[in-house]
C-alpha cells in the first residue's frame, strides 16, 4: 500500500475531465449571446411573421387569417404615402449626404490647416441624436420664430421658407435635416477611402501631367469605388429605419405627409391596437432591408474569394 | 508680398500659378467655412437660446444676436420645470438615460470582447457560421422585435423600468460588439496565442494577459458607439416606458410636444443641449479614436 496507489486513481480521470471543461470553456462563454441573439433575430422575427399572419387587434391572439393583413396595408392609402416617402426619402438622402460628403472630402484632402478641426465639425451632429437634430430643426423650419422669420427680418420681407407647414414640401425638410445629420458621417468613410489610395498611383498620374479634378475622376474616385457601395447600403438602412428622426421632426405631418413605414409600424401596434397589419408592415421594412442587404453581403462574399484567389 | 511682386516682375508664368494657388486655397477655405457654419448654425441658436430671456426670443424670433443673459432656463429644464403633470424637470429623466447606457454599455462591450476573442482565436467547428448568425441581428430593424420585446418584459416583469432597456440593449448590442471585437482580434498573430499556449496559459490567461491589453483601441471604439447609440436611442424608450421612467430622448420629445400655448424655446433649448452633451462629450474626447477604429474596422 503506497501512497501512489491512493493518488492514481483520483488524478488520472480528473484529468480528461478537466481538459474536456478547457476545451468546453470557449463554446460555454459564447453560448449566453449565442442564445440570445438566436431568440433575438430568429424567435422574434418568426413571432413577428405568426402576428403578421393572425388576427391579433389590441393583444396578440393566434388566430390564423392568412395574408389578410398584408391585403389590408397595401390598400391602405396612409401605407402607400409611407412607402412613397421611403423612397423618395432614400433618393435624395443617399445622394445628398454622399455627395456634400464627398465634396468635403476631397476639400479637406487637398492638406488644409487644421485637419481635425474641420473633422470635427462636420462629424459631430452623428453624436447628437435623431430626437434632438429633429427638435431643433423643426424650430427653425418654424415659419413664425424660424429661418423665415430671420430672413424677413433681415430686410427680405417676401422671403418664405416653410416646407414644414406644406404638405407636399415637408418630406423635403426631413430630407434636408438627414442629410445635414450624416454627410459628416459620409466625408469621415470617403476621407479614409482617399487616404487609402496608392500615393505612387496618384504620382504617377501627376507626372503624366493630369489635373487635379482629372486625377480625382479617372484613378483615385474610381479605385475607392467599393466606399460609395458601403456608404451606400449603410445610408439606405438609416432609411428604411428612420423613425425617431420624423417622430421629433414633424410627427408624420402635416397630415400624413411625412408618414414613413417606420412611424406606421409603431402608429398601428401601440396607437390603434391593430398589431396584426402593424406586424406585416414591420415584416414589409425588413422585406425592404433584405432586398439591399442580401445582394451587398452575396457581393462582399465573392469579393472576398475572388481576392482570396487572386493573392 | 515682395517676393511675389518680384518674381512677377521676372516671370509672368510663375506668377500666373502663384495666383491660381492662391485662389484656389481661398476657394478651398471658403467652402469649407461655408459648410462649418451651416453645420455649428443649429447647435449655436440653440446655446444662444438657452441663455436668453424668454420675452427677448418671443420678440426677435429664435434666430438673433442674443441682447441678454441668463442661466435661469438652465436650472428650470434641469431641475423644475413641468411636463405632463410633474414638475421635476429632466433630472430624474437624465439619469434614466445614465442608468440605462452606463450598463448596458460595460456589459454588452464585455461580452463582445469575449465573444470575438473565441470567435477569432478559439474558433470550433461551425464557429463562422455562428459568428455569421449573429452578425443577421446588426441588420434587425427594432419594429420586428417590438411585440416580442413587450411579451417577454411583460413575462420578466420588466415592463416600465430602466432593467428592461438595459436588457434589450445588451441583447442588441452584442451582435455590434462581437462584430467590432471579432474583426480586431483577427489581426492579432496568431503564433502570440500558440505560444502562450505552449507555455501552458489557458482560455482566461490569454485573454487577461494578452488580449486585453492589445484591446484598448477596439474597446473605445465599442464603447463610444455603444453609448452613444444606446443614449440617443428612442424607439424602445418611447414604446416601454412612460412618465418618470422615461430615458431623456422619449422625455425631450413628450417636452417639446407640449400643447398649443407660448413655447417656453429658452427652457426647451437647455433641455436639448442637456439631452445632447453626454454623447457630444464623449464623441469630442475620444471622437478621434472612433474615426480611426471605425474605418480600420467596419468597411473592410
Amino acid at each position: 500500500m503506497s501512497t501512489r496507489d491512493v493518488t492514481v486513481p483520483v488524478v488520472a480521470p480528473a484529468t480528461p475531465w478537466r481538459q474536456r471543461l478547457g476545451t468546453m470553456v470557449p463554446i460555454l462563454v459564447l453560448a449566453p449571446s449565442l442564445a440570445a441573439s438566436f431568440i433575438y433575430v430568429f424567435v422574434f422575427t418568426l413571432w413577428t411573421l405568426y402576428l403578421s399572419l393572425s388576427n391579433s387587434s389590441l393583444m396578440p391572439t393566434y388566430g390564423f387569417v392568412g395574408l389578410d393583413n398584408y391585403a389590408s396595408l397595401w390598400a391602405n392609402r396612409r401605407w402607400n404615402i409611407a412607402y412613397t416617402n421611403l423612397f423618395l426619402f432614400s433618393g435624395f438622402y443617399i445622394v445628398g449626404s454622399m455627395a456634400i460628403g464627398l465634396l468635403l472630402a476631397i476639400l479637406i484632402d487637398q492638406r488644409v490647416r487644421g485637419e481635425a478641426v474641420w473633422r470635427t465639425i462636420f462629424l459631430y451632429p452623428l453624436a447628437v441624436s435623431f430626437i434632438v437634430t429633429g427638435t431643433v430643426w423643426s424650430w427653425l423650419y418654424n415659419p413664425v420664430d424660424g429661418i423665415q422669420a430671420f430672413v424677413r427680418g433681415v430686410g427680405w420681407t417676401d422671403f418664405s421658407f416653410a416646407l414644414t407647414a406644406n404638405r407636399n414640401t415637408a418630406i423635403y425638410a426631413v430630407i434636408i435635416t438627414g442629410i445635414w445629420q450624416s454627410s459628416g458621417f459620409a466625408m469621415a468613410l470617403f476621407l479614409a477611402g482617399l487616404r487609402s489610395v496608392d500615393p505612387d498611383l496618384v504620382k504617377a498620374a501627376q507626372i503624366d501631367g493630369a489635373s487635379v479634378s482629372r486625377t480625382y475622376l479617372k484613378v483615385i474616385l474610381p479605385t475607392i469605388a467599393p466606399i460609395f457601395l458601403a456608404v451606400a447600403v449603410i445610408q439606405i438602412q438609416f432609411a428604411i429605419k428612420t423613425f425617431d428622426l420624423v417622430a421629433a421632426l414633424t410627427r408624420g405631418g402635416p397630415g400624413v405627409s411625412t408618414t414613413f413605414p417606420a412611424i406606421y409600424v409603431y402608429d398601428l401596434m401601440f396607437q390603434r391596437g391593430q398589431i396584426g397589419e402593424g406586424a406585416a408592415a414591420a415584416m414589409m421594412m425588413l422585406a425592404a432591408l433584405a432586398v439591399v442587404l442580401v445582394p451587398y453581403s452575396l457581393w462582399i462574399v465573392w469579393r472576398r474569394r475572388a481576392e482570396g484567389s487572386n493573392g | 508680398m515682395a517676393e511675389i511682386a518680384l518674381n512677377a516682375r521676372h516671370d509672368p508664368e510663375a506668377a500666373a500659378a502663384t495666383r491660381r494657388y492662391f485662389w484656389n486655397r481661398f476657394l478651398i477655405y471658403a467652402v469649407l467655412t461655408l459648410f462649418a457654419v451651416i453645420y455649428l448654425a443649429p447647435m449655436l441658436v440653440v446655446v444662444f437660446n438657452s441663455l436668453r430671456e424668454q420675452s427677448e426670443i418671443a420678440r426677435n424670433g429664435l434666430i438673433s444676436v442674443p441682447r441678454s443673459f441668463r442661466l435661469d432656463a438652465w436650472a428650470q429644464a434641469w431641475g423644475t420645470y413641468c411636463v405632463s403633470g410633474t414638475c421635476e424637470g429632466m433630472k430624474r429623466n437624465f439619469f434614466n438615460s445614465l442608468w440605462m447606457t452606463i450598463p448596458a454599455t460595460v456589459i454588452s462591450t464585455l461580452l463582445g470582447a469575449m465573444n470575438g476573442y473565441v470567435l477569432s482565436k478559439w474558433r470550433f467547428k461551425g464557429s463562422e457560421i455562428l459568428f455569421n448568425l449573429m452578425l443577421l441581428g446588426v441588420f434587425m430593424p427594432g419594429q420586428i422585435s417590438l411585440m416580442p420585446w413587450a411579451f417577454l418584459l411583460g413575462k420578466l416583469g420588466l415592463t416600465n423600468s430602466t432593467y428592461g432597456l438595459v436588457l434589450i440593449h445588451v441583447v442588441q448590442g452584442i451582435s455590434f460588439t462581437t462584430l467590432f471585437c471579432r474583426n480586431f482580434y483577427v489581426s492579432i498573430p496568431d503564433d502570440l496565442i500558440k505560444a502562450a499556449r505552449i507555455d501552458g496559459a489557458g482560455f482566461w490567461r490569454i485573454f487577461r494577459k494578452i488580449i486585453l491589453p492589445l484591446s484598448p483601441p477596439i474597446l473605445i471604439v465599442t464603447v463610444i458607439w455603444q453609448f452613444t447609440g444606446i443614449w440617443n436611442e428612442y424607439l424602445f424608450g418611447v414604446v416601454f416606458t412612460s412618465g418618470q421612467q422615461q430615458p431623456i430622448t422619449a422625455a425631450l420629445v413628450a417636452l417639446t410636444a407640449g400643447g398649443t400655448t407660448a413655447r417656453a424655446y429658452d427652457v426647451m433649448s437647455a433641455a436639448v443641449l442637456i439631452g445632447a452633451l453626454p454623447p457630444l462629450l464623449i464623441y469630442l474626447f475620444g471622437g478621434k479614436y472612433f474615426v480611426r477604429g471605425l474605418t480600420q474596422g467596419a468597411i473592410k
